[in-house]
Order: C-alpha cells, then structure tokens, then sequence
C-alpha cells in the first residue's frame, strides 16, 4: 500500500519536473517549478525528515517561487515571449544537466555499505548541547559554521539583488509590490493573516530547538507576512539606503560572527560555546537570525531599487 | 467505544476523500473559471473539514486537535481567499475561459 503511494508520488514529481522543462510559457514553468516543490516537500515528509519538508515548502516552493515570478513580470517587457536561446546552449545544458544527473545516480544506486554516518556521535552528545532537536543541534553546534556562512551568503546574495538598481536610483525604494487594481479580498487577508502569521514564524523559530522548525522556516513566514502587508498596499517598502532596515540585514550574521568570535575565551575556539551555556546562546543567535532572514528574503522578493531616493 | 471512534474515522475521512475526489473531477471538467472554482473550494472546505473531523478522535491530547483545527481554518481562510482573488482577475479578464 505504502509501495503504492511512494509510485504515485514518484510518477507525480517526475511529471511535474519534465513539464517545468518543457512547457513554452515562463510563468506556467514557474508555477509548475512551485507545485514541484510542494511536491517534493511531502516526500521529505514520507522519509521523516519533518525540517527538510518545512524548509523546501517555505523556501524551496514559497520563497523562491515569488522571486522567479517576480523575475518573469519584469523581464516580460525586456524579452519577446516564447524566444528560445540558441541550439549549442540548450544542448549544452542538457548535457551539463544528464551529468550532474548521472553522477548523483551512480551515488545514490552504488552507495557504501556501511555508509558513512555521524549520526550515533550526535545522538551520544545531545545532552551537552541541551537541545532536543538533532537537525538544530548539528546545524547550530556541530556544523555552525556552514551555517554561518550559509547566512553571509544570504547578505551577499541580497548585495548582489541590490547592485542591479542604476546609479541613479541607488538607496531607493524597489518597485511597488502593490497590485495594479486595489482589491478588498486581498486587503482583507492582509489585514487578518499576519497576526496569525507572526505568531506561527516566531513558534516555528522557537520550537527549533527542541521539534523541528526554525530560523529558516520562521523567518520565510515572517517574510510572507510582510510581503503580503506590502502586496495589499496597507503599508510601503522601505528605501534601501534606510539605517533601520541595514541594521536588520546584518544583525543575524553580525552576532553569529561576534559569538563564534567571544568563542576564543568563553571556550576555547572558534564557534565553540561554554558547557551549560549552549542553547541560551544558540536561541538568542537563532532571534537574531530569524528577523535578519525575514527581511533578507522579503527584499530579495522586492528586488532592486527603482526609485530616486528621496531627498 | 474506541471501535465506535474508528468506525467515526474511518466513515469521515472517506466522505472527505469523497470531496476531494468529486472537486477535483469538478475542476478537470466544469467549463470555465467561476464554477471550476466552486469545485475546488468543496474540497478545501468540506474534504479537508471531514478529513480534519474524522482525524479528531485519534489525536493523543487536546493540543493537537487544537492544531489539527487551527490548520482546517487556515487552510480555509486561504483558499477562500485565493478564489476570491482568482475569480476577481477572471472577471476583470471578461468571464474567464
């Protein structure tokens, strides 16, 4: 029976992954590209692993879906719809593509036996860090510093979004998320969700450490709540130049950095925290960047500046 | 008692897939926008509503019935919403296709 949906569910995200390839329309492969993570979120859920699901359902679906939707709005006016790029690159991608497919196969249909895992030494130190939550734990203490850079990157990637902007519009507001044409539904939802919305990321972040939940998760819910405030025209995108905002870009990484730092004499390392003193340090970090997340992902949705910054 | 529940679940949840099903040959067949929106809100609305229900008496504690509901409402709360929002473009567009 279980056999039964594990096919189903295959048959159902290879279809859907072929479509987001094939399909002519931009906008109809984006789509397609959000079910498909949807889709895959419930596969983690099948194999058990709860954070992956929630992370590739807020991120991998959610968040990255609206920038690429985004991305398709502006670019319509930019490139005559349906233009294909040349023949030796799409060759090529297919090729580059059935590579990177060929070697994950090999991986995963030759995999070491006994596989090589770290799991019973993170089971045996649990206690010490004082967390409940194994993925929180390795992704906060053991690996923190993939993590770590993990959000720099974020900061970079959100640089980048920024540097598109003109030099005449550098410091402004994005464009308008609003809607053309204003809508009392729309207006409604923005005005009854984000209460609700805001407690479940703040619960999600809190609930990290000890079920699964998160910074990330946390944070693109806080982010959705934000956008959809902006997207209903109840209240304005700040301008990118704005102290405040700047702050909260960089509070999340600025306090890891200072914490793995204060780590040289707290504990004698980089990253390392003092015995009885973990999880307090590792849930104010994860606060700080669950909010630098939040605003971090709402921005990149809201793209560069395309405004003169006023006066 | 706990057999009587069973029953309960297992009588509710099938009416839920029922919907489901019924919603989702609704929106494959009905011809155009407007009423292939009225299909898919029976089966958030009434699918989900039964599948949640029949869910009720398994549910280890309080808690987690509480959260099962809560998701029911927001679920609905969305989808509401987004058909809304749907069948206002498909208005503004001229009827839908």
């Amino acid at each position: 029976m279980s056999l039964a949906v594990d096919l189903v569910m295959v048959l159902l995200i290879l279809t859907t992954a072929v479509w987001t390839i094939l399909v002519r329309d931009r906008r109809d492969a984006v789509i397609a590209f959000i079910v498909l993570g949807l889709l895959l979120s419930l596969v983690w859920m099948r194999l058990m692993a709860v954070d992956v699901a929630l992370t590739e359902a807020a991120v991998g679906g959610g968040a990255t879906g609206l920038v690429l939707l985004r991305a398709c709005a502006r670019l319509l006016p930019v490139e005559a719809e349906g233009a294909l790029p040349g023949l030796r690159l799409q060759l090529a991608v297919g090729a580059l593509c059935a590579l990177v497919a060929a070697g994950l196969s090999a991986v995963i249909l030759a995999p070491v036996d006994p596989a090589p895992t770290l799991a019973p030494a993170v089971a045996a130190h649990m206690d010490e860090v004082g967390m409940k939550n194994p993925v929180t734990v390795v992704l906060l203490a053991y690996r923190a510093l993939d993590t770590l850079l993990e959000k720099v990157v974020l900061v970079l990637g959100l640089i980048g979004v920024w540097a598109l902007a003109p030099d005449l519009f550098w410091g402004g507001r994005p464009a308008s998320l609003r809607a053309a044409t204003p809508s009392g539904t729309l207006d409604f939802l923005a005005r009854v969700l984000p209460p609700v919305g805001v407690v479940i990321g703040i619960y999600l972040v809190w609930n990290g450490a000890d079920h699964p939940g998160g910074t990330f998760q946390g944070g693109t819910a806080l982010a959705a709540m934000w956008l959809l405030i902006m997207m209903a025209g109840l209240g304005e995108l700040p301008e990118t130049r704005a102290l405040r905002l700047r702050r909260l870009v960089a509070v999340g990484p600025a306090l890891f950095i200072a914490v793995g730092f204060a780590g040289f004499w707290m504990a004698g390392g980089f990253l390392s925290y003092p015995p009885g003193l973990a999880k307090p340090i590792i849930v104010a970090v994860e606060v700080a960047l669950a909010l630098s997340i939040a605003v971090i992902l709402a921005l990149m949705v809201a793209g560069p500046a395309a405004k003169e910054p006023e006066r | 008692m706990s057999l009587l529940l069973h029953l309960f679940t297992v009588a509710a949840v099938s009416a839920g897939v029922f919907f489901f099903l019924a919603g989702t040959v609704g929106l494959l067949r009905f011809p155009d926008t407007l009423t292939r929106l009225h299909a898919l809100t029976k089966a958030d609305n009434l699918g989900l509503g039964l599948i949640v229900l029949g869910l009720l008496p398994q549910c280890p504690d309080v808690t987690s019935a509480l959260k099962l509901v809560a998701i029911w409402a927001l679920v609905q709360l969305g989808g509401a919403t987004a058909s809304q929002l749907i069948a206002e473009f498909a208005r503004r567009d001229g009827g839908g296709r």
